[in-house]
């Protein structure tokens, strides 16, 4: 039931890129989801609070900077603390193929990175989400 | 020759929207407003170019943008490439600085030196240009939020080092209203936003009169989804936004138009995008001289860096890109701009590696050298397709400008968020038609290998060490300059920029007395407030 589903889309961190979130965000709202952009620099208290507030099952985050294994890795704790854990977590952007290991070990879910078809996010959302 | 009807063929039609025929002749010409428009290169509308000699002179200036870490590495970045016959810097700041915060900041986490070099206090500046000639180099800071601080910094160092500033040449990008459109460092709401850009062009106006203090970009605005000509148009429409804010505030059109110029993007259609450059500064030339009434026929130039768009390389076969890079070039040359920049090839990935930089670098050199852009102006005047496109581009950037005046303006149009929502949803759109391979991207959606080889990209190391370093400089310098100073100065830029007034010259002794960037946008926030992003879809 995708009606059902409530995602939060971040932009964490100071990247200002945010073409890539904003076509992803249309995407999935057009797929049939509900989705919460945040829009740009939000602090990992300020995500994970979103998340809690929002009661969302999904947390899409996009990166552009580099920064995303400290931001993650920030993030990750927060969730745990608020037992959000649960929370289906998906993370695009400028991700080099290297990173993606630490990411999974985080808590990450899933790795879009540039160049991944839009249909692709969408099948692993109707998959998995929880 | 009557227009021949090729029902056969697959219609063509260029990203600004224009039917492209199969052939063009004179009648093309005349029909979409005559040869009249073309005149001569340094004449009015300059169509053909802003200088009578273009490169036959002087080659356009080399500018690739270059800066991370800390002020040291960068700094031995800029040797390398002035060493390698760069005629131009371009500094690359990190993510902290551009949004105005110090290295120590909670906000700042991971993000030290990571895209750009860090900035905390004027100390980073003086290391940053050691041994650089800045008479001969000129230097351009690409920040725009804490712009004034920054170009103060600047100012500061090169005082310091004995440079004159009213003979200092150089220019900052300093245009925040494009940073709400694409981009995204803004700090500060709207409104005060523009009044710190007026502040630091009536300060150049008295005190630096050879520095450009605002470079508008169209640049970003196409990446993040406008046409070719929305990006002019707007473009246009921000910076006489800023003009008629400064005119508002008392100074003379001819007192500083002169000194503005712009950033463009270049990907996509050759040919639309040497039509696009030849028709907006014809463009620009005529608003100058209709509606600002200019004078001095500098302040009717529109001079640009014009450079190899990142939106137009792949992430696939990334090789490629070198490829691209080097017909960006070529376009760029045959528009006639001022400063030519090019992304390396491998910065879908990275941080340029210094092979790559070197490759942008040789791409340009090799026009210059080997094949003749440099022996003649224009040289792609005259053509009917080029002349024709160059009308029809026209009257298109100037209709698209109309459209935006008459719903309000583009400051009104930007705070409400509806110009990021249009290009927004074009960049979708775009998205689309490259997945379903109806916009044709070789390596990306066709001349896919069955097995695709392995990139051949090496990562810029990014050194978690650099922030600890940078961190601790900082707290040399607090723990060196005058405290009470120090206080006093940003008391007084707090009251200065509370009662409206021009707070280039207290920023300019803040930064003297090394305040750091952090305690400036603190200042700022406190009298102006920090903007809230509209968000619509």
């Amino acid at each position: 039931m995708t009606s059902a589903v409530r995602i939060l889309f971040a932009k964490p961190g100071l990247d200002g890129h945010d073409v890539g979130a904003k076509v992803v965000v249309r995407a999935l709202m057009d797929a049939g989801f509900e989705v919460v952009y945040t829009g740009l620099r939000k602090t990992p208290e300020e995500i994970v609070r979103r998340v809690c507030d929002e009661d969302a099952n999904v947390l899409g985050l996009s990166i552009l900077s580099g920064s995303h294994v400290p931001i993650c890795r920030r993030i990750g704790a927060l969730l745990l603390e608020n037992q959000r854990e649960d929370v289906l977590w998906i993370v695009g952007g400028n991700i080099p193929q290297r990173d993606h290991a630490a990411l999974y070990d985080i808590g990450v879910d899933a790795v879009f990175a540039v160049g991944t078809p839009l249909q692709t996010i969408v099948d692993f959302l109707r998959e998995n989400v929880p | 020759m009557s227009r021949q009807t090729h029902a056969d063929l697959k219609e063509v039609i260029n990203e600004s929207g224009i039917v492209i025929q199969p052939v063009y002749a004179s009648e093309d010409v005349e029909a979409s407003g005559g040869w009249d428009g073309i005149g001569k290169p340094g004449e009015f509308p300059f169509t053909r170019g802003i200088h009578e000699l273009m490169y036959r002179q002087r080659p356009w200036t080399m500018r690739q943008y270059a800066g991370f870490g800390t002020p040291e590495e960068t700094n031995e970045r800029f040797r390398y490439l002035i060493a390698n016959g760069q005629t131009g810097l371009n500094v690359a700041f990190d993510l902290p600085s551009q949004v105005g915060l110090d290295s120590d900041d909670p906000a700042a986490l991971g993000e030290v030196g990571r895209v750009g070099m860090a900035v905390d206090t004027l100390k980073d500046f003086e290391i940053a240009f050691e041994g650089i000639d800045l008479a001969r180099i000129t230097v351009s800071l690409t920040i725009n939020g804490p712009a004034v601080t920054l170009i103060a910094m600047y100012f500061a160092m090169a005082q310091k080092r004995g440079y004159d500033v009213r003979t200092l040449r150089g220019t900052a990008q300093n245009d925040i209203l494009k940073e709400f459109i694409g981009r995204g460092t803004w700090v500060f709401p709207v409104e005060p936003s523009i009044k710190l850009v007026g502040d630091t062009i009536l300060y150049c106006a008295e005190y630096a009169p050879l520095y450009s203090p605002v470079s508008v970009c169209g640049y970003h605005i196409r990446e993040s989804g406008a046409t070719p000509v929305q990006e002019m148009a707007y473009a246009f429409c921000i910076a006489r936004a800023y003009i008629d804010h400064v005119l508002q505030r008392g100074l003379g059109i001819d007192e500083f138009a002169s000194r503005l110029s712009f950033n463009f993007d270049i990907h996509g259609n050759l040919f639309e995008q040497v039509a696009k450059f030849r028709a907006a500064r014809r463009l620009w030339a005529k608003l100058m001289k209709e509606q600002y009434h200019t004078e001095d026929p500098r302040s009717t130039w529109m001079r640009m860096i014009a450079g190899g768009g990142g939106g137009g390389l792949t992430i696939e076969q990334p090789e490629n890109n070198i490829v691209r890079s080097a017909y960006y070039a070529l376009i760029s040359a045959l528009s006639g701009t001022q400063t030519m920049a090019l992304c390396s090839f491998d910065e879908a990935y990275t941080i340029p590696s210094e092979k790559a930089a070197r490759i942008s670098l040789r791409t340009m050199q090799i026009l210059i050298e080997e094949m003749g852009l440099c022996d003649t102006v224009d040289p792609l005047a005259g053509s009917y397709y080029v002349e024709t496109l160059t009308n029809q581009m026209e009257e298109r950037i100037r209709a698209t400008m109309n459209a935006v005046d008459q719903e309000g303006g583009i400051v009104r149009a930007i705070a409400e968020g509806r110009i990021q929502n249009v290009v927004s949803r074009q960049a979708y759109e775009r998205l689309k038609k490259l997945e379903s391979g109806e916009i044709r991207k070789v390596g990306m959606n066709c001349y896919r290998m069955e097995e695709e080889e392995d990139v051949q990209v090496g990562f810029h190391p990014f050194k978690e060490e650099d922030c600890a370093t940078q961190i601790k400089r900082l707290e040399q310098v607090h723990a060196e300059r005058d405290k009470e100073r120090v206080g006093r100065l940003l008391e007084q830029l707090l009251a200065d920029a509370r009662a409206g007034r021009n707070v280039m010259p207290a920023v300019i002794e803040s930064v003297k007395a090394y305040a750091t960037v952090g305690e400036l946008t603190r200042c700022f926030v406190e009298a102006y407030g920090k903007y809230q992003e509209p968000v619509c879809f």
